[in-house]
Order: structure tokens, then sequence, then C-alpha cells
């Protein structure tokens, strides 16, 4: 066999062996839709032959559970955490990498230090803190631990290092203040940067579950992983609506990940960032 | 450097006569600065003092202030309870049982796709889109594929022959069941590090290694693999850290059982604080876990580093 012929060989070899892999990944999934088009009784033959295929199972859902109020208070969270971050987090980042001041360094790695700190750690003091500050049960106890974000302060400093100076000092000499600055020159070409963060810290806060559960009690204003984890136990043996349940949780990240895949996947491979 | 440079730039300012602002004033800067330390303080660097100081009394959930003073009483209980010791020993267990995996199949599959070239977008959709679903989510799924007597995977190995042992209902099977559905859903982002820690090896090593007459294989073993040192680094540390956390596939579908035989150091600060309301103990064992955490990242990422090293 000639090297040529080897190498295709190989690389059919190569490309059967991860289809077979992307298949095996995607089961799971294409099982959950399955069985949520089955009707509940339907369920308890394992078999991916389905008789009726309806979608009875996601109607039941949508109108017996709270689940699309879960999705509003999920996006209403999740955007304001993710607004908060962008801008709290850019604004640091400018002044620590455009402007001189004492300290810089020092609230650098003060800054910096944050990102050694596991949220998880924070759950007990912060819980604490919101009930001090009679905020549980709102979306704010959620959201505002969520906000100062250190590796986001972090991301935004590198990218901001690496815009040419010049641009500030020709708006100086137009007699721009740092605010024109920071908003007419420095954000709109950091795009790339806030896009990365947006994504993160939106997803970020739509997939956590542990300080949500913790804070929101209150099932009116659940998220969709606390919804859904809560009430998990009572659909019993109805696997249907189990599975559509699933399945209408996971839709609104879906497309998001659809929309913005190609930010996300450079978003990740740019920072190494995860939750 | 920094007066350096602000000495510079002050110069090219008069030059060209520009009114001499700004530079070295601090209070532009604290404007700037204050949205983001202010919440820092408050709900970051508040609460991690607030939390090491109740972890030295023994603070309450249900009574208000710290309570009385405990030393270091927490701590010592802790070390001494082997409720700590075992949901310590469940969360390495845990954490052994996915990294490797977790780092060698997403290299592979990474090599793979590099070499196939064509489809990356199916290949990305199908291991990177369990990624960003929430764990309720894949929870549910994996739930009903475990489930005794109707779930996919047992039906699959009936039919090859070997009997489906009750996935996560048997202690000895439940954390090993937990680690592939966290396989499952979190490959995809080692996946999508390994794919863009390829895209930056030059093509001409290839190339000239072609030229030498490498087959691919050995291209892989001799060029590839190396050049990754970097990434596999990334991904190590970040992947043991990761695993360290984990709190949500547990709750969900085990509830730390069967007989706590899956219970995470996380969940048991969750039941010691949350459950049994003591808010100082749950405290200490917040920073013991802490503690670990910082330990076991640098010592892993000196022990990668090494390897790197002498690769």
């Amino acid at each position: 066999m000639t090297v040529e012929a080897r190498v295709k060989l190989f690389n059919r070899i190569c490309a059967g062996v991860l289809i077979a892999f992307a298949l095996l990944w995607l089961t799971p999934l294409l099982w959950a839709l399955d069985t949520a088009l089955k009707p509940n009784a339907e369920t308890t033959r394992t078999t991916w032959a389905v008789q009726d295929p309806n979608v009875q199972a996601f109607a039941r859902i949508l109108r017996d559970t709270d689940i699309v109020r879960w999705f509003g208070s999920s996006l209403f969270i999740a955007t304001l955490t993710a607004l908060g971050t962008v801008l709290t987090a850019s604004l640091a980042a400018f002044a620590l990498s455009r402007m001189r001041f004492r300290y810089r360094t020092l609230v650098f790695w003060f800054v910096l230090a944050g990102i050694m700190i596991p949220s998880q750690v924070l759950i007990v003091p912060q819980f604490r803190e919101m009930d001090s500050f009679n905020l549980l049960n709102t979306f704010w106890a959620v959201s505002l631990p969520q906000i100062p974000t250190a590796v986001a302060v972090f991301i935004f400093k590198q990218f901001f290092d690496g815009l040419p100076r010049e641009l500030q000092e020709v708006a100086r000499l137009d007699g721009a203040g740092y605010l024109r600055i920071y908003g007419r020159i420095i954000m709109p070409l950091a795009r790339p940067a806030v896009a990365a963060v947006v994504i993160f810290a939106f997803v970020t806060s739509w997939n956590d579950l542990l300080w949500p559960l913790l804070v929101l009690s209150n099932p009116d204003i659940m998220t969709m992983p606390v919804g859904l984890a809560t009430v998990q136990g009572s659909f019993g043996i109805r696997y249907a609506d189990t599975m559509a349940s699933a399945l209408l949780g996971a839709v609104p990240l879906v497309a998001v990940f659809l929309l913005f895949q190609r930010n996300i996947v450079e978003g990740i491979a740019g920072s190494g960032l995860k939750g | 450097m920094t007066a350096e440079t602000a000495v510079r730039r002050t110069d090219a300012s008069q030059t060209t006569e520009a009114p001499p602002r700004e530079w070295g004033h601090g209070l532009p800067a604290a404007g700037f600065l204050t949205p983001f330390l202010l919440l820092y303080l408050l709900f970051i660097i508040g609460p991690a003092l607030y939390g090491l100081t109740m972890s030295f009394f023994n603070t309450s959930a249900v009574k208000p202030g710290l309570n009385s003073f405990a030393g270091f009483g927490n701590y010592a209980e802790a070390l001494q309870s082997s409720d700590f010791w075992s949901s310590l020993w469940h969360t390495f267990w845990f954490t052994i049982l996915t990294t490797p995996p977790l780092i060698v199949l997403a290299l592979v599959f990474a090599l793979l796709a590099d070499r196939v070239g064509r489809g990356r977008w199916f290949f990305r959709l199908a291991f990177f889109v369990p990624y960003i679903l929430p764990s309720a989510v894949v929870a549910l799924i994996w739930m009903w594929i475990y489930t005794p007597g109707l779930g996919l995977i047992e039906a699959a190995l009936t039919k090859i022959g070997p009997t489906s042992p009750n996935w996560l209902g048997d202690p000895g099977w439940a954390m090993p069941s937990l680690a592939m559905t966290t396989l499952w859903w979190t490959l995809g982002f080692n996946f999508v590090l390994y794919l863009a820690g390829l895209q930056e090896i030059p093509r001409e090593l290839y190339e000239a290694s072609a030229m030498d007459g490498a087959g691919p294989w050995q291209q892989i073993r001799s060029i590839t693999v190396p050049l990754l040192g970097r990434t596999t680094t990334l991904v190590a540390v970040l992947q043991v850290i990761a695993s360290l956390k984990v709190f949500d596939q547990m709750y969900i579908m085990t509830s730390g059982g069967p007989d706590f035989a899956t219970r995470s150091i996380l969940q048991y600060v969750y039941d010691s604080g949350f459950t049994n309301f003591r808010i100082g103990y749950a405290s200490a064992v917040s920073m013991l876990f802490f503690l670990v955490v910082l330990a076991v990242s640098a010592l892993w990422f000196t022990l990668v580093r090494r390897g790197e090293k002498e690769l």
C-alpha cells in the first residue's frame, strides 16, 4: 500500500470512529425525545418505535406546570446577571488597563484573588447576608452575588491591554473624557470580549442550581433548574411527561447555543472559563 | 516601568499642548472601579470573611448573631467526624472517576475531528450541546436512562448478554453512574479547548514530517500530543477543580444516597448548614473544602507542569 493510500484509509477509520461516538453522544437526547413523543403508557416498553407519536406530553407540561414562569424567572435573572457582569467588570478593567493611579497593582491582585474563591464556599455566609438584607425569595438574592466576577475583569483587562493606545491618545486630544473613551471607543472594539462574557455569565447563571435552590423557596419565582429539580419526583412513572419537561427546559439554551455557536466556542477557547 | 511611561506620556502631551490632566489622578479611576469593587466587597470578600468568622463560632440558623465562641471546636469536630471524611472521599472518588476519561476522551475526539476536517459543526454539536444543558435537565434524562427494568442501558445490555446492575440504586454503582453522566455532560468543554489547541499547531510541521516519511500515527505521537502540553495543563487543572465542586448531579439524581454513598462535600455543607441549621459548623467545613481545593489544584498544577516539561 502506498503512503497516500494508507493515510486515506487511516482518515476513513478516524471518521468512522468519531461518527460512531458522536451518535452515541446524541443518543440520550434522542431517547428523551423519543420517550416524550410516546403516550405515558407506552413508555414502559423499552423500544425506539413509537406507535402513536404525539406532542401531548409537551402540551401537558406547558399546561400543568409552572415551566413558563420558571422560564421567565431564569430569563430575567440571567439577563440581569449578564448585563451587570459586563458593565461592572468592563468599567473596572478599563480603569486597570487604561488609567494610572496609586495602588493599581494592589487593586488588580485584590481582584485576581477572587478567582481563587469557589463561589460554593460562600453559600453559607451569603445566605445569612441575604436573609439579613431581607432579600430572600427575590431575584436580587440570586443575581447580586453572581455579578462581581473576577474572571470577567481579567478577560476584559487582557482584551483592553491588546488594543492600541493611540486610539485613546487621539480621543484625548479631542478633549474626550474617560467615560467617552470607554463608551465610544474601547467598548465598541471589545465586542468579542463582551460576547464571551455575556454568554458565559448568562449560561452560568441560567444553569446554576445550588444558590437559587437556597434563596428561592417560593414556587412563583423559581428558576428553570430549581423548578425542574423540585417537581421531578412528582411525575412518578409518567416518563413521557418527565422527558417533555426536561426537553422544554433544554430548549432555551440550545437555541442560544445554535445562535451564538461561534462566539461560545471561541469564548471558551480564548479564556478557558469554567463554572 | 510605570513611572517611566508616565513621565514619557506627560512629555508627549506637553509637546502637543493638550491639557495635562487625568494621568495620575485617582478620582476618575475610583469612579470606574467603584461599581465592581462595591459588589465584590459586599458579596464576595465580605461573605468570605464573615464565613471565616462564623467558622469559629457556634452560629446557628435559628438564632440571630454569632452565638458563643467555639475556637477551633468546629474544625476539630469536622476532622473527627466520619461523615466529613466519607463525603470528602466521595468527592475525591468522583474526581478520580471523571478526570482521566474527561481528559483522554476529549483529546482523542479532538484529534479525530482534526483529522477528519469536514463536518466539524456536527461533532461540535454532538459533543458540546450536552455541556450547555442545565444540570436538572441532564439529571432527568439520565435518571430515565438508568431506570431499573425500563432504562435504555439495561435494555441494550440485556440484548448483548450481561445482567445490568441497579445503576443508581446500588451503593457500589451509584458513583460510577454519576461519573458516566458527568462524562457525557461536560466532555464538550474539554473537546472545544483541545480543538482550539490543535488549531495553533503550525501545519508546516505535519508537512515537513510527512516528507520525512512519518505516518499519521507517528505524527500524532511525536508532534501533536507533545505540542498540546499547555492545553492539557489547562484542561487538567480546570477539570480537577470542577470535579471537586460537584453537587448538582448527586443532589438531584441520588440525594447523596443510596446509604450516603454519593454524598459530596458540598452536599455535606448543605446538609449541615441548611438541614441541621449548624451554620458555624457548615462554615468550618466550607473553609476546609476551600483549603482542599487550593491544595489539590496547587499540587495537581505542579505535577502536570512537571510532566509537561519531561515530554
